[in-house]
């Protein structure tokens, strides 16, 4: 509770107290007025003087005035009619314990959400010249500096270990509870946990620029981006004070005219009355407030699930998911390759695994990666030069003065080159050796351990189809969409076809309100994360193109966080609408009584305040929704 | 040029009404509220001084939410 709470919790614990006690107290006339005219007074008199700022101001739709208006009117109405002031007492009390709660859990909320995403360290050590610790502002550190993480710190800069091995827990960053082990040459990412060595560490980027502060800066950022449905609050906020002000002038001059014109008694003070009750719901407090707050809550729910959805938008977009469209290689699969087989023609097997090790030396392709784990020490005397990549084909490359070609079938096409096909099934690379063909190894991929559980949990999600694009061929695609359950498969896809074959599922869908999501590892997939309507890059720490083209980043590569981000963003959508219709609701149900004369001011402060305090609790449990776990998928 | 400013202020309501007053402030492009993480995000025309129209966005934001403080300078 801050300072502005604390007094205000004691005027309300004081007003309520002098109420209590005015009811058993005995009084007429000026003397019950000024009794209860000093509890108004304590309860309100801040009111009343913004009240009187919004005059001077001309805002005759400020909610203190009308606020104002209503319980003075409601005063004047019982020192002329009843002598009940309990009412108007009772009102600017309930409109005053409402502000205060909700500013209460606004901060609180604010709070948690705050202490969530305490990732960013404050300080990093650095070694001075005498060889001592010193703190610094981690704005300062340049990139290659050298700075010394502490067990039970946090890591301010993204970084490679020099010395010292530790583990790390990553959970703030990747949701992910497991402690990773890190020894020298290890990368590690800042907002990490140093558990219990010391580690020295060589910075590779700005503070600004790491990982923890780019978090930071995406979730400040999220509530920027709004979502149609704060975009109708704001449309609907602007319109709604002015209309109900309006009816309520209206109800109290015309039917007493009207009544008066046909002869009948005008009962003044009683459409006074029922437009005074209008007065007092004519804040849109409870929807402009709790619509955000929820939206708010349920981005730091996500972000502590390891999902980072970039806006309020991108949720909403999230939650009317139809079609997952995955890709193959190291989204559902581990993008890990391993040599399964290898059918030379003329050569040794270990010959042929030799060469084609070779042309793949420079290539950070998982199948080149496989390769090189296979044969392990590549780096003899041989010579290579005039390395060339060919885009979905291959790679070219003179050793010892002959070419050699290692590929895809559709290579061996392209240079005319007999090839031969192979009962495996994986990944076939063909080797070509000055235009002959040579023979080919086989690779493939595994699934990862959560891949199966995650399409499951979509399709009971009511996800209506799973796709699945690669640039792999036919058998291999569809031996694993297969084992996976994918309802589709597009396979021998080039780069480019991806985008195409997005554009033409977008084009297909049945109708505007269902989204298409694209899952991609953001290695070369940007353009299609960008194409789809929600792009989801996942373990994309560290690459900003990947961060930058998608809207929803998962921050470990564990599939499974797609079925949670859609729940996620689903449960958050639901009391979003919940609330929309439970508080319009309220609100027009007591303005259409209050009109007939059925809802007395207590109605109708329930209609403001008690509506804005339930809106604000349910707003606040998207903040807890729970992740499904993989193994309990069945 | 954009900066983005910490604000105090009570109410959402009150917040969108900061947003349409700041919006409204000569030297000003565009600018965004976000009520939950208390920041006001300034967008403004080129060649004006950021400080001289933040002075004006607070005096125009005070008229709508006399209670409401935008920390600048």
């Amino acid at each position: 509770m801050n300072e502005k709470q604390k007094q205000n919790l004691i005027r309300i614990v004081i007003t309520s107290v002098i109420m209590i006690a005015l009811n058993f107290i005995e009084a007429d006339g000026m003397f019950r007025f000024t009794l209860y005219i000093i509890p108004y007074f304590i309860i309100g008199h801040d009111i009343l003087i913004k009240a009187v700022k919004g005059i001077r101001n001309r805002q005759p739709f400020d909610e203190n005035l009308l606020m104002a208006i209503a319980t003075l009117g409601a005063i004047a109405l019982a020192l002329y009619r009843s002598g009940d002031y309990v009412e108007a007492i009772a009102v600017m009390l309930f409109y005053q314990i409402g502000e205060w709660f909700q500013s209460y859990a606004v901060g609180k909320s604010r709070k948690d959400i705050a202490d969530l995403m305490d990732i960013a360290p404050d300080y990093a050590n650095m070694e001075n010249e005498d060889g001592q610790l010193e703190q610094v502002d981690p704005d300062d550190v340049e990139i290659g500096s050298v700075i010394v993480v502490k067990p039970g710190e946090r890591v301010p800069i993204d970084g490679i270990v020099l010395e010292g091995h530790s583990t790390l827990n990553t959970a703030a960053l990747t949701g992910e509870s497991l402690p990773r082990d890190v020894e020298p040459g290890n990368e590690i990412i800042s907002g990490s946990i140093n558990l219990n060595g010391l580690l020295k560490v060589r910075t590779t980027k700005e503070f600004g620029e790491s990982t923890a502060s780019k978090i930071l800066e995406l979730i400040e950022d999220a509530g920027s981006r709004k979502s149609k449905s704060e975009e109708f609050i704001t449309k609907f906020a602007r319109v709604y004070t002015p209309i109900v002000v309006w009816a309520a002038i209206a109800l109290a001059v015309i039917p007493p005219v009207v009544l008066t014109v046909m002869d009948s008694e005008p009962m003044w003070g009683e459409w006074l009355y029922r437009a005074l009750t209008f007065l007092i719901i004519s804040c849109p407090c409870a929807l402009v407030i709790s619509i955000p707050l929820s939206f708010f809550a349920g981005l730091g729910a996500a972000s502590r699930h390891g999902i980072l959805v970039k806006g309020s938008n991108y949720m909403e977009t999230l939650s009317e998911t139809k079609t997952v469209v995955f890709d193959k290689t190291g989204t559902l699969t581990k993008g890990t390759f391993s040599v399964v087989a290898i059918h030379p023609e003329k050569l040794d097997e270990n010959q042929l695994l030799h060469l084609a090790a070779h042309v793949e030396r420079y290539s950070s392709h998982p199948i080149a990666l496989s390769l090189l784990e296979a044969y392990p020490n590549e780096h003899d005397d041989c010579h290579i030069e005039n390395t060339e990549e060919i885009a979905g084909r291959g790679i070219k490359a003179i050793i010892n003065g002959d070419t050699v070609c290692v590929g895809n079938a559709r290579m061996m096409e392209d240079l005319g080159i007999n090839w031969k096909p192979c009962e495996h099934s994986g990944t076939i690379v063909h080797v070509a050796i000055n235009g002959e063909y040579e023979g080919h190894i086989v690779v493939a991929d595994t699934p990862k351990p959560h891949s199966k559980a995650a399409i499951k949990a979509l399709k009971a999600q009511g996800i209506r189809e799973t796709i699945m694009l690669t640039g792999d061929a036919k058998a291999v695609a569809d031996v694993v969409a297969a084992e996976l359950g994918l309802d589709q498969v597009r396979s021998d896809l080039l780069p480019q076809d991806k985008v195409s074959e997005v554009e033409k599922l977008l084009a297909g869908k049945r109708s505007e309100d269902e989204a298409l999501a694209f899952v991609g590892d953001g290695i070369n997939d940007a353009p299609v994360l960008s194409r789809a309507d929600i792009g989801i890059a996942m373990g994309a720490m560290g690459s900003d193109a990947a961060i930058e083209a998608a809207d929803v980043v998962l921050m470990d590569d564990d599939p499974f966080k797609i079925a949670t981000a859609i729940r996620v963003s689903r449960k958050c959508l639901r009391i979003v609408k919940e609330n929309i219709w439970f508080a319009i609701g309220i609100k027009v149900l007591v303005l259409v009584a209050g009109a007939l004369g059925f809802a007395s001011m207590w109605a109708a402060i329930f209609a403001d305040v008690g509506v804005a305090v339930l809106a604000i609790l349910n707003a606040m449990r998207c903040m807890y929704i729970k992740a499904q776990q993989p193994e309990t998928v069945s | 040029m954009k900066k983005t400013y910490k604000i105090d202020v009570d109410c959402a309501n009150c917040a969108a009404k900061m947003e349409d007053a700041a919006n409204k402030v000569n030297g000003v492009k565009a600018a965004s509220v976000n009520f939950m993480a208390l920041k006001m995000k300034v967008e403004f025309e080129d060649g004006v001084e950021p400080n001289e129209v933040m002075k004006n966005v607070l005096a125009d934001c005070r008229k709508v939410e006399p209670d409401c403080e935008i920390f600048f300078e």
